[in-house]
């Protein structure tokens, strides 16, 4: 089942991939990529309701026009989509995994725990500016947008930017280790964000019941 | 509640202010951008950016004054400001992309540029991204600085708290429901006035007029509610000044000595050593951020002399 949600102009499409009581999860894809159709891996033994959303300008999302695509905004689609179900563990990949971190800073009592995974725009364009230019890119209107894989494949990332998200979700979250990182990846944010006491390295399936046992 | 009608037509015109000569669109990738001139069709142009919360009436004095010297004034409303297009996404880059539709859109040639305050921070990058798109550059009360910028949504803000962030998330989870808070035009006056401090009662009167429309519930400013200045973001006003010294463009800065709400509180002598040679920086004693509307005459003629 998939409902839409509206985020600004954007219409966000929050597709339930398994209904139930318990604990709910969130997923988030990577960049250029869209929501599974079906449940598979860890995530098939999460004792819950399941729900994954497309980004803005991703899989079933609308696709505004003319780009201006930054994190903080795909921060605010998943607040959105936390909004409509409540409470939730996220689970992201790539990109998803960023904006999951962002997330877990920004409302730190209702993301239960984050589990970031390798994926597509993990990386990000780093800690500081590369060479200006100015990007434009043909618009097709259709998902996924081009200038989201352009605006988003090279936003910046300083790494004292993204370890206060980090910091304020270890502060705030009524969960010891609120953020796993469970991938190969070690964009230099992220090596940072591993320092902050309370991150752990732990693989998804460890991660995934440790947060459904205190969910 | 709305002003009574009768009392509004005054405020229509404002002494030395002169709406544009004509109005045009241009599409920028699907967002409709709002573009105004100023004097003689067939003169060599000359563009005017205006800064965050802005929009392109703001230089019915100062664009008058360079029109009548000659150039073909042009500016924009930026995307979600004045009568552009609402978009559903608003970042830097894509207001930097939309200047060069609007620069496209006019000429292929390299353009003097007159910006204020954020519009100086777009065309600063702009100037270094594409050297041969700009002959020369002003900037008004628009040079970076070690302090985080207001008008710029997504500065950097190592200070921002959980509450912060949460306070923008319950804005963005709004967003498509908000309206901006009708008022007379009385009211809206006052409003901007907290963040134009040093501006006249009948300029900012005037100004609702052109930046604010009538509903019948009262009048709005047309600004994108979903825009919201403050907050927090990776972007560093750092990264531009150590890149500042290799710009290209010839440079003329001026700067404001009075600290503003709006302000970029732009410190002349800690900006001297990341000048590129030759630029020139002029400080306005006595004057807020907004130094063309304070001094329209004086930053005209500054700026007639350096492009002559």
């Amino acid at each position: 089942m998939t409902v839409f949600l509206q985020h600004n102009r954007v219409k966000l499409a929050l597709h339930t991939l398994r209904e139930g009581p318990g604990p709910r999860l969130l997923l988030l894809h990577a960049l250029g990529d869209r929501s599974p159709e079906r449940l598979s891996g860890e995530a098939e033994r999460w004792p819950g309701a399941v729900y994954a959303l497309d980004f803005t300008g991703h899989g079933s999302s609308s696709v505004p026009a003319g780009g201006g695509y930054t994190a903080e905004v795909l921060m605010g689609d998943a607040d959105v989509a936390l909004a409509a179900i409540g409470p939730a563990t996220v689970v992201g990949r790539g990109l998803g995994g960023y904006i999951g971190l962002l997330l877990a800073g920004a409302r730190p009592r209702d993301v239960r725990g984050v589990a970031i995974l390798d994926g597509a725009g993990l990386a990000g364009g780093g800690d500081t500016p590369g060479p200006a230019v100015v990007r434009g890119v043909p618009g097709a209107l259709s998902a996924p947008d081009p200038f989201a894989l352009v605006e988003l494949g090279s936003d910046l990332r300083p790494r004292q930017y993204v370890r206060r998200f980090a910091e304020l979700a270890t502060e705030h979250s009524p969960l010891a280790n609120p953020i796993a990182v469970c991938g190969r990846q070690r964009p230099a944010w992220l090596e940072a964000v591993l320092e902050v006491p309370g991150v752990v390295e732990e693989p998804l399936e460890a991660a995934l019941q440790r947060f459904a046992a205190s969910g | 509640m709305t002003a009574p009608v009768a009392e509004e037509p005054r405020f229509l015109t404002y002494p030395g202010a002169r709406r544009p000569a004509r109005h045009r669109w241009v599409d920028s990738y699907g967002v409709r951008l709002h573009v105004c001139e100023w004097g003689d069709a067939d003169g060599p142009p000359l563009f005017l950016v205006h800064g965050g919360s802005d929009f392109a009436g703001t230089f019915d004095v100062f664009a008058p004054l360079l029109a009548d010297a000659g150039w073909r004034v042009i500016s924009w409303d930026h995307r979600g400001h004045g009568d552009s297009d609402h978009a559903a996404l608003y970042s830097w880059d894509a207001d930097v992309r939309d200047a060069l539709s609007v620069l496209d859109s006019t000429t292929p040639d390299a353009v003097p540029v007159v910006a204020h305050s954020k519009g100086g921070g777009m065309m600063l990058q702009l100037a270094e991204a594409l050297p041969y798109r700009l002959s020369k550059l002003v900037v008004i009360d628009g040079l970076p600085s070690r302090d985080p910028a207001p008008d710029v949504s997504d500065h950097e803000d190592r200070k921002f708290t959980q509450k912060t962030l949460a306070e923008w998330l319950d804005h963005r989870r709004a967003a498509h429901i908000n309206l901006r808070k009708p008022g007379t035009l009385e009211e809206l006056a006052r409003r901007r006035k907290r963040m134009n401090p040093r501006l006249s009662d009948d300029w900012l009167r005037y100004l609702v007029t052109i930046g604010a429309r009538r509903d019948p519930d009262g009048w709005r400013w047309k600004l994108d509610p979903a825009i919201r200045f403050g907050g927090f973001g990776p972007w560093s006003p750092e990264w531009s000044l150590q890149r500042l010294k290799e710009l290209k463009v010839p440079l003329l800065g001026l700067t404001a000595t009075v600290e503003e709400e709006m302000g970029w509180g732009t410190n002349h002598r800690a900006l001297l050593p990341y000048l590129p040679p030759r630029a020139e920086i002029i400080p306005f004693e006595d004057t807020g951020h907004f130094i063309h509307i304070e001094h329209p005459q004086r930053v005209a003629e500054l700026v007639l002399e350096f492009l002559r």
